[in-house]
């Protein structure tokens, strides 16, 4: 809550020191001085910066943001209607993230050492040091257009009936309209956006899952179950894969962040209709309203992400969920 | 005779100049030794050696110079990779190669401007805050800081490069506004913590100034894993500044930025396949450079600190 508010008064500052008159951008070089003054006091544009906050911040918890200065259209309609788009590549990418990074450690601690551990490393390594968008290009040109094995753009393929929008999470509204075949389309076209998009966070979560699990690999409780006669099979599933995942979680809560701001290039890459291409032309005609509402709007969806990483450690973490229990 | 006396101290003083030097030769053999036996860093070590090289001797090792600004050869435009254009040349007939090493020079020169202004400012707060350890000082500070760890980085920067006009300067201005929190969260973390180490303690009872030990106590020992941590930045930092400059904020055209090729380049797949594929590998081998050579220093300063 505390981040939410200071970063609202850093949108806000951001989007006040612009040099030039917001309002005689947004009406053009050629209105006239009166039309100008009037939307200077609609915006409350002379008012002191503090009021000025006041008003913003009054606006943003009703959910209304303004107009755009360059469309003229209601910023939060059209982040209504963008941000389901952006929130379910996102989520699909957070999901990926975490399966794949989690898994691809626990195979290389397993196999330490071997090729499989090598081959996972190399992999981790590349994953760490590309950017998400080097490889949104580079699926694009193998896997869209020269094996042809994933559509290269868009949501939905052309021959595909939409279906109604529920909640604008395509595979939902598929799902909830019963149609298998729609669902199926939505998957394959979420699958390269939102594997590129999932790689950094991938990487990392694989390299750290590994080193946790050689760590605790160490540890004396697992050689007393050894001793013990307990199967490997069950030792690795219940007693090493728990401890290990806590690290790995709570790092892939924060790369989110970092996820959701790679989600813009991705989204013009694979032309996404998502909120990010929204805010990225919002940026480029320095649409203020618009932008501080897409970067709000990217700080919510940390803040929650973050909340629901605390809540799932906590739930792996026992020593967390005592010391949560005697503090209250 | 007190010029007798004189000149032997001088010369006791030479001596040991002369040995502090020895030993500074030998320290650095040493951590040598221990940095190059590990062949990825080696490598890291000479990207990063290569890349630079590559940046400052741009007009005379780049195979077409002139054509990193406005130059227009319809003629040759849109060729593949050939021995005459290693990488190919682009839509207007520009060879790929040369704008990628001259694209190298703004990508270099961001990281280095964002580190020399990010690190001294996020290193004192964090020593400052780590200091003043649960006083207001330290509250102000981390609590600041949180907000800018929360924001996505690269959404920041953006919009921050947006409202100003986009240039090189301006996107460094926003790379630097939100690069600073990491290093005051890296020296707070180290900097609490060694707060209460004997030596400290000792100091503060000889009746050190905060700002004596703040400087001459603890940044000292924090010296290792911030140039570790410096070095794996001008990677990211540099990732930060292709993807900004990936949607048009960064260089502007004509001169080249290795973002500005890539999204430039995506619009020509898959039949020009190379001018976006150069492009994006050289950001990743430049980034690979500096990140081997990162994790070659912090293994070569964890193996420093086990023996």
């Amino acid at each position: 809550m505390f981040v939410l508010f200071g970063l609202s008064i850093l949108i806000f500052v951001i989007s006040r020191i612009v040099p030039g008159d917001p309002a005689r951008m947004a009406v053009g070089e050629r209105a006239s001085e009166e039309v100008v003054q009037a939307l200077r006091e609609s915006m409350h544009l002379d008012d002191p910066v503090p009021v000025q906050y006041g008003y913003w911040l009054r606006g943003a918890l009703r959910g209304d943001f303004g107009q755009s200065l360059v469309t003229r259209r209601d910023v939060s309609e059209d982040i209504r209607r963008m941000f389901p788009a952006t929130l379910e590549l996102g989520l699909f990418a957070g999901v990926i993230m975490t399966l794949g990074g989690i898994a691809l450690g626990t195979l290389s601690a397993h196999y330490k050492d071997k090729w499989v551990d090598n081959v996972v490393r190399v992999f981790a390594y590349l994953g760490v040091v590309t950017p998400p968008f080097v490889f949104g290009v580079i699926f694009l040109l193998i896997f869209g257009f020269w094996l042809q094995w994933l559509p290269a753009t868009g949501r939905l393929s052309q021959n595909v009936v939409a279906p109604p929008v529920v909640t604008g999470l395509m595979l939902v509204d598929t799902l909830l309209a019963g149609d298998p075949r729609a669902f199926g389309d939505a998957f394959i076209h979420l699958l390269m956006p939102g594997t590129a998009l999932a790689m950094a966070g991938l990487a990392q979560g694989a390299r750290l899952t590994r080193a946790t699990m050689c760590g605790n690999l160490g540890k004396d409780y697992v050689a007393a179950e050894l001793g013990l006669g307990i199967p490997e099979r069950i030792i690795w599933w219940r007693f090493l894969l728990k401890p290990s995942l806590i690290p790995t979680v709570s790092i892939v809560g924060l790369s989110f962040a970092a996820t959701m701001g790679n989600a813009f290039l991705l989204e013009l890459i694979f032309q996404w209709p998502g909120m990010s291409r929204y805010g990225v032309n919002a940026m480029l005609n320095k649409d203020l309203n618009a932008i501080s509402a897409v970067v709000l709007m990217l700080g919510l969806v940390f803040v929650v992400v973050n909340i629901c990483v605390d809540l799932a450690v906590g739930a792996l973490d026992p020593r967390i969920r005592l010391i949560a229990q005697r503090s209250e | 005779m007190p010029a007798a006396t004189e000149f032997v101290a001088e010369i006791d003083a030479a001596v040991v100049r002369r040995h502090e030097w020895a030993n500074r030769v030998q320290n650095m053999r040493r951590s040598w030794y221990k940095f190059s036996r590990n062949k990825l860093s080696v490598l890291g070590f000479f990207v990063v050696v290569l890349v630079i090289l590559l940046a400052v001797l741009a007009p005379w090792v780049a195979p077409y110079p002139q054509h990193a600004g406005p130059f227009v050869d319809f003629k040759n435009a849109s060729q593949s990779p050939s021995p005459a254009h290693l990488f190919g040349t682009d839509t207007i007939g520009r060879d790929v190669l040369s704008r990628v090493i001259f694209a190298l020079r703004p990508a270099l020169i961001m990281g280095l401007i964002v580190l020399a202004i990010v690190v001294p400012v996020g290193v004192l707060l964090g020593l400052v805050a780590g200091y003043f350890l649960g006083t207001w000082l330290d509250a102000v500070i981390m609590r600041i800081t949180d907000i800018f760890i929360a924001v996505p980085a690269l959404v920041l920067a953006l919009a921050i490069a947006s409202v100003l006009k986009p240039n090189l300067t301006n996107t460094m201005i926003a790379v630097t506004v939100m690069w600073w929190p990491w290093y005051t969260r890296l020296v707070y973390g180290l900097g609490s913590s060694l707060r209460n180490e004997d030596f400290v303690k000792s100091a503060e009872l000889e009746g050190a100034g905060a700002a004596y030990i703040i400087f001459r106590e603890i940044l000292p020992s924090c010296w290792g894993p911030i140039f570790t941590k410096m070095s794996l930045d001008m990677g990211y930092v540099l990732i930060i500044g292709a993807s900004l400059s990936f949607v048009g904020l960064g260089e502007q055209a004509p001169k080249p930025g290795l973002g500005t090729m890539v999204s430039d380049g995506s619009n020509y797949l898959p039949e020009q396949w190379w001018l976006a594929v150069f492009p994006a590998l050289a950001i990743v081998v430049v980034v690979l450079g500096f990140n081997l050579l990162g994790d070659g220093l912090q293994d070569m300063l964890a193996a420093e600190k086990g023996g």
